[in-house]
């Protein structure tokens, strides 16, 4: 290529570091982000939002393989048999709990209030944590009975549609405890807000799912 | 301590594909060593594996492409080869390793020929189209690349380390079910998909951001050029339809990993869910190609011709509903899954009306060129075969589409010469017109044009004897991926298709040769001006290749065929040079968390197919760690001084002042 291009990508040394928090705020003339147009926040949450949209996507599809196998028990255990409402209930209402406190934190951040942000992050955290907990606990006890996922298609569908959502729930506890230390680390920089705007539309998502999979899977599987 | 791998894992029995990874092996450590011993491993590192330069990360997705072309073109000649000798006669191929070739032939083709060329094409263009300087997640976008490469990789590395799949380029169960695909294939091609996928969704959800949120001042939706448009819908579709895909590959891993019962023969497993699954992803996907390649033609045909898209509005129509309808007809690949007759009546007729959009678009492309100043040069060449050409292929989709036609074709050479036909012409044409319409653009001279028509004509012409062929032998009751076979009277077809596939070796051979020739004269076809073909976007407003920063200062656009205006009043007003307020540019930062990240991404892919669990979990801790890193940084950007931007932006000007070289001006009609 040709020099000038090679000179651009290496500006003599590293950029002073003042431009470390004037990046995110009001450049002039941003490079992704156009002047007259969108700001990077409205660019990164529009991004996030899209990515959002794909992962509910994957859900209809894992939604409808459980709605065509649900049925196929193969001679196994059905959902009235297995499902126990009391303890999904309580499942529930931790993870809407929960979001109402990663809503305060969101809150916090935005606030700069550092109480506030750490103490509801880590309600967020507990509360996400004891849904896994149960949910794990509930997948073992469905094992031991001898209705895991090897049963019958039934189970195999049922286990892989929570277990997406388990998976989702147990990377956010992983985002957020590196949000958390990222704004120790790094205090409440631009860039780091954004991230914890995506970090709660994340988690709010998954109960958005979560009512979805309370509703069909586990009431309408007691109740037919 | 390695799981299921050992050394029975490399087939020494087989020496075919062990001298043809040695032979590539050896090339690749060839051009290693070159760029270590000659000292260009810093330039390398820093200018491309960690550039998060769009216009970078382009032209590394249209290498990739190009590469694999060239191993799925030589699995097309082994299958032709093997099917010219084959009668009566077991061939060189023994059916196990045939099988292996046709399901390489399709993945690779699909997955790491056509995505990349369109991606890496979208990338490069779409932020210079829009007048802007960057995607909308730079670093995003450098991991979806190297995730794309991850997976390209690991379908190569089966060559050599166990088997790829022998179920077809879509592993349809039961067949690729533990109990009837024990072996590692199906594993390589399934975890190759999974990484690659996800890099797919990533570049869909940057370019989707990008139209949608990053476009120059004035640049309105319906100010676009046509290959943002296709862009979008493209990517909407990627972003609607990779998600499927992720999902039913992650039920099949399921069902062989632990013993799930989605698709299986027993307890309740519906293998036709997989297909319809797999085909609610996979028809997107052939829109999800062509969508982009329509968009380059709709440039190079109005560029050419001289003259505006003809009918802009219904083109952006046309396109937005074969975005939707393309979700409406996934059944049409399984008419005989017995779904009833009016189930697949109404598919039917879903699949006939995209005929309509579709048409619409060939039609507006034929006046846009009618009374134009058509200048033929090798871009345009491509869009008018594809035109012809597609336009068979469409009129066998359409009787395809008819339920009862399809239960005699299904399966045969017949629906194998359709969806090539429409693929290559379709697809690889409209790459093919892309590379040499926007090569000036990135490497700022251009390719040979004796060389690219010489090519162009090897590749059409080959491409009708290689194919019309297989719609005879088809309705001739052929089947599709017959490793042997005994009727006699096939054969003479089977030699003409051998001869069509020999032709468009030399084509590919001439389009090396192309390259190579085009580099060394780069000086005699410099683009001075940066605007080779008098085009009418807003790329060919920059220097080619255009700086670092795309534009010194962002555009005003007032309009559709924004430089075309620009230029016209220019022309018009003749003004003198203004003064432009140059500012201080901010750029994105290299980073390599993409290379870092498909490094990982590789060895837990490996790990996976292997059962090497420990491996899966170090693996996984040190993609998860990458990322840690990277959100760890402080600094995001580094600034271009103003008086750099004009500087270069000067230096530009004065080159277009000073009339650019008279071979560049010789290829536009007299104005």
């Amino acid at each position: 290529m040709t020099t000038t291009d090679a000179t651009l990508a290496h500006p003599a040394g590293r950029p002073h570091e003042g431009t470390a928090t004037r990046t995110h705020a009001h450049a002039t003339e941003r490079s992704s982000g156009v002047p007259h147009g969108a700001s990077t926040r409205i660019v990164v949450a529009y991004g996030f939002w899209i990515f959002l949209i794909s992962d509910i996507i994957l859900f209809a599809a894992f939604f409808a393989s459980y709605a065509v196998l649900s049925d196929n028990t193969a001679g196994g255990p059905a959902g009235r048999d297995l499902f126990e409402v009391n303890t999904v209930a309580l499942e529930t209402a931790c993870l809407l709990t929960s979001t109402l406190f990663c809503g305060l934190a969101g809150i916090g951040a935005n606030a700069r209030h550092g109480r506030l942000f750490y103490g509801a992050m880590a309600v967020t955290f507990v509360l996400g944590a004891a849904f896994v907990g149960i949910e794990l606990h509930e997948f073992a006890t469905l094992i031991e009975r001898g209705a895991g996922p090897q049963r019958s298609a039934f189970l195999s569908a049922f286990f892989a549609l929570i277990g997406c959502h388990g998976l989702h729930v147990t990377a956010g506890l992983l985002w957020l405890l590196t949000m958390m230390a990222q704004i120790y680390a790094k205090g409440y920089r631009d860039d780091i807000l954004r991230r914890m705007l995506c970090f709660s539309l994340f988690w709010h998502t998954l109960d958005i799912v979560w009512v979805a999979l309370f509703s069909l899977v586990y009431l309408v599987g007691v109740a037919k | 301590m390695w799981g299921r791998l050992g050394w029975q894992a490399i087939p020494w029995e087989q020496p075919l594909p062990l001298a043809a990874s040695a032979v590539v092996a050896l090339a690749l450590g060839a051009v290693l060593v070159w760029v270590v011993v000659k000292g260009h491993l810093p330039y390398v590192w820093h200018e491309w594996l960690s550039s998060v330069d769009h216009k970078r990360i382009g032209v590394m997705y249209i290498v990739l492409a190009l590469l694999m072309l060239l191993r799925g073109f030589s699995d097309a000649v082994l299958m032709r080869a093997q099917q010219a000798v084959a009668l009566n006669a077991p061939g060189f191929l023994p059916p196990e390793h045939f099988n292996q070739v046709f399901s390489a032939h399709g993945t690779m083709m699909i997955f790491f020929v056509a995505m990349p060329f369109m991606i890496g094409l979208m990338n490069y263009v779409v932020p210079l189209q829009l007048g802007v300087r960057d995607v909308a997640f730079p670093t995003l976008n450098s991991v979806g690349f190297w995730l794309t490469a991850t997976g390209a990789l690991l379908v190569n590395i089966s060559l050599v380390v166990g088997e790829f799949a022998r179920t077809g380029w879509l592993p349809y169960p039961p067949l690729s079910e533990l109990t009837y695909s024990p072996g590692v294939g199906v594993d390589y091609y399934l975890w190759a998909l999974q990484i690659s996928g996800v890099g797919t969704l990533l570049s869909g959800i940057n370019l989707v951001t990008t139209v949608l949120k990053v476009r120059a001042p004035g640049m309105q939706y319906l100010r676009m050029p046509m290959f943002c448009w296709t862009t979008l819908a493209s990517n909407l579709l990627i972003v609607a339809a990779f998600p499927i895909l992720t999902a039913t590959l992650a039920m099949l891993l399921l069902d062989r990993y632990l013993g799930f019962h989605f698709f299986t023969n027993e307890a309740g497993g519906n293998m036709m869910m997989f297909m319809n699954l797999i085909w609610a992803w996979g028809h997107p996907e052939v829109y999800i190609l062509i969508l982009p390649a329509f968009g380059v033609f709709s440039e190079v045909i109005s560029t050419f011709s001289h003259k505006p898209l003809f009918g802009y509005r219904s083109m952006v129509l046309a396109t937005m509903a074969i975005c939707i309808l393309s979700f409406m007809v996934w059944l049409h690949h399984f008419f005989t899954m017995g779904a009833g007759a009016d189930v697949n009546a109404i598919f039917g007729i879903a699949t006939m009306v995209i005929a309509v959009p579709t048409g619409v678009k060939i039609f507006n492309w034929l006046f846009t060129m009618y009374g134009g100043r058509i200048v033929f040069a090798t871009p345009i060449l491509w869009s008018l075969a594809f035109m012809t050409t597609f336009v068979v292929g469409g009129m066998t989709g359409v009787l395809l589409a008819v339920p009862p036609a399809d239960f005699v074709l299904h399966n045969s050479l017949f629906l194998v010469a359709h969806f090539h036909n429409m693929v290559i012409p379709g697809v690889l044409f409209g790459a093919f017109a892309g590379y040499t319409y926007w090569f000036p653009k990135a490497f700022g001279f251009r390719l040979h044009e004796g060389l690219g028509k010489a090519a162009f004509w090897c590749w059409v012409i080959g491409f009708y004897l290689a194919f019309m062929p297989l719609y005879g032998l088809g309705l001739m009751g052929m089947t599709r991926r017959m490793q042997h076979y005994d009727d006699p009277t096939w054969r003479p077809w089977l030699l003409v298709a051998a001869g069509g596939v020999a032709l468009i070796a030399v084509g590919i051979a001439l389009q090396v040769a192309q390259l190579v020739v085009s580099i060394r004269h780069r000086q005699a076809l410099h683009d001075e001006t940066g605007d080779p073909w008098n085009g009418r976007s807003l790329e060919w407003s920059t220097p080619s290749p255009p700086p670092l920063f795309n534009f010194a200062v962002l555009p005003d656009v007032e309009g559709e065929d924004a430089y075309w205006h620009i230029k016209q009043r220019a022309r018009e007003q003749n003004q003198p040079r203004k003064e432009v307020d140059y500012r201080d540019i901010h750029m994105p930062r290299n980073s390599a968390t993409g290379f870092i990240c498909a490094f990982f991404a590789t060895v837990m892919g490996f790990a996976l197919i292997w059962h090497i669990w420990w491996l899966v979990a170090a693996a996984f801790v040190g993609a998860f760690a990458t990322f840690v890193v990277f959100a760890w940084r402080d600094v995001h950007e580094h600034l271009i001084p103003a008086a750099r931007v004009a500087d270069i932006d000067r230096e530009h000007r004065d080159r277009v002042a000073s009339g650019g070289n008279p071979r560049s001006v010789a290829l536009r009609p007299s104005a």
